[in-house]
């Protein structure tokens, strides 16, 4: 269920190549983007419409530090592989949940539970694991060892496939 | 480096603590796409242009916002492969374990974390993206190699579905 990779020519190309960091925080920043790829501050915006509407984008903006923008936990349970969607839902339907993955292990879903502060964290943990009536694996961060979430696109790997 | 939480630090020194808390709630969404995004958030929480673009910079400089641009759903782009690999390191080497699995380009992520016996024995966490599960695999056993990590237990979880993938939302609901 992943977009064309065809449909992104060279600018779009280059848009997310460049501009996975670096946005400038500038009065006109999708100008200043435009200049440095020799288009227009509307094609830029355009493109950028696009991307986000085809799904390629989540959104044009900061990322937030987990760690400084509040509190969060990577929480792991291990449920019955034919209940897994619907302890999903469960879990979806929690407060602060923003990831959520079903993987190859006994512990099959995989969550990160954020909250704006410490006891507020807690307090949801707590009652999502009530709600699930399965034990959570509690897993906090204790130390980061890198902080630079954006990956380089291997297109050529992608057009290859 | 160890992080220390700096939750509720979204109060400068100046300005008001209300009109900065909403203008992250907002910007966890994205900024508008409008020729001048800072301008139209400005006149959403009833700031100035020039302090919403300050307030992003000082943010910027201290480290809460860790990057500001275009935020990729791999996915959608077929990098479909999601490894989280996780290590059973000895304590007093995990911070230099971590430190070289970070520099590793397929590496996006490297945290440690507490074990929890009996069920959990793995102290160390990266995750690796590739197109396919054969490529991630495949760059796990160059980097086991070329770092020596041959001895270190360690277990591949792949993920089989994404029930959710989104940013943080970490403002208070209802703070603005």
């Amino acid at each position: 269920m992943h977009c064309q990779i065809q449909d992104l020519d060279a600018l779009d190309r280059r848009l997310i190549d460049s501009y996975q960091r670096g946005l400038p925080v500038c009065p006109r920043p999708f100008l200043r983007v435009a200049e440095r790829l020799d288009t227009s501050e509307a094609e830029v915006i355009a493109r950028l419409e696009r991307l986000q509407s085809l799904g390629v984008l989540s959104r044009v903006g900061p990322v937030f530090d987990h760690a400084r923008a509040g509190a969060s936990l990577l929480a792991a349970v291990a449920v019955p592989k034919v209940e897994r969607d619907a302890f999903a839902e469960l879990i979806n339907a929690a407060p602060g949940v923003n990831h959520n993955y079903a993987r190859e292990h006994d512990y099959n879903l995989w969550f990160v539970m954020t909250a704006p502060d410490a006891p507020e964290l807690e307090a949801r943990l707590g009652a999502l694991e009530a709600r699930l009536g399965v034990p959570l694996l509690r897993l906090p961060m204790l130390e980061s060892f890198h902080i630079d979430l954006s990956f380089p696109i291997p297109w050529a790997e992608l057009e290859s496939t | 480096m160890t992080l220390t939480p700096i939750a509720l630090d979204t109060r400068p020194a100046s300005g008001n603590p209300d009109a900065h808390r909403h203008l992250r709630a907002l910007l966890e969404q994205g900024l508008p796409l409008t020729p001048r995004p800072w301008r139209t958030l400005a006149e959403q929480v009833g700031m100035a242009e020039e302090g919403v673009m300050a307030c992003v910079r000082r943010w910027q400089a201290e480290g809460l916002i860790k990057r500001l641009g275009l935020v990729v759903r791999h996915r959608r782009l077929g990098i479909q492969a999601n490894a989280m690999v996780v290590w059973d390191v000895p304590d007093e080497g995990v911070a230099l374990v971590g430190r070289r699995l970070a520099r590793e380009t397929a590496v996006t992520l490297c945290y440690r974390r507490p074990r929890r016996l009996p069920d959990w024995p793995y102290n160390l966490f990266c995750m690796i993206h590739g197109t396919r599960r054969e490529r991630v695999l495949a760059d796990l056993a160059a980097i086991v190699e070329r770092l020596g990590l041959d001895d270190l237990e360690h277990r591949v979880l792949f993920s089989t579905h994404a029930y959710r993938q989104c940013g943080g939302r970490y403002v208070r609901e209802g703070a603005a």
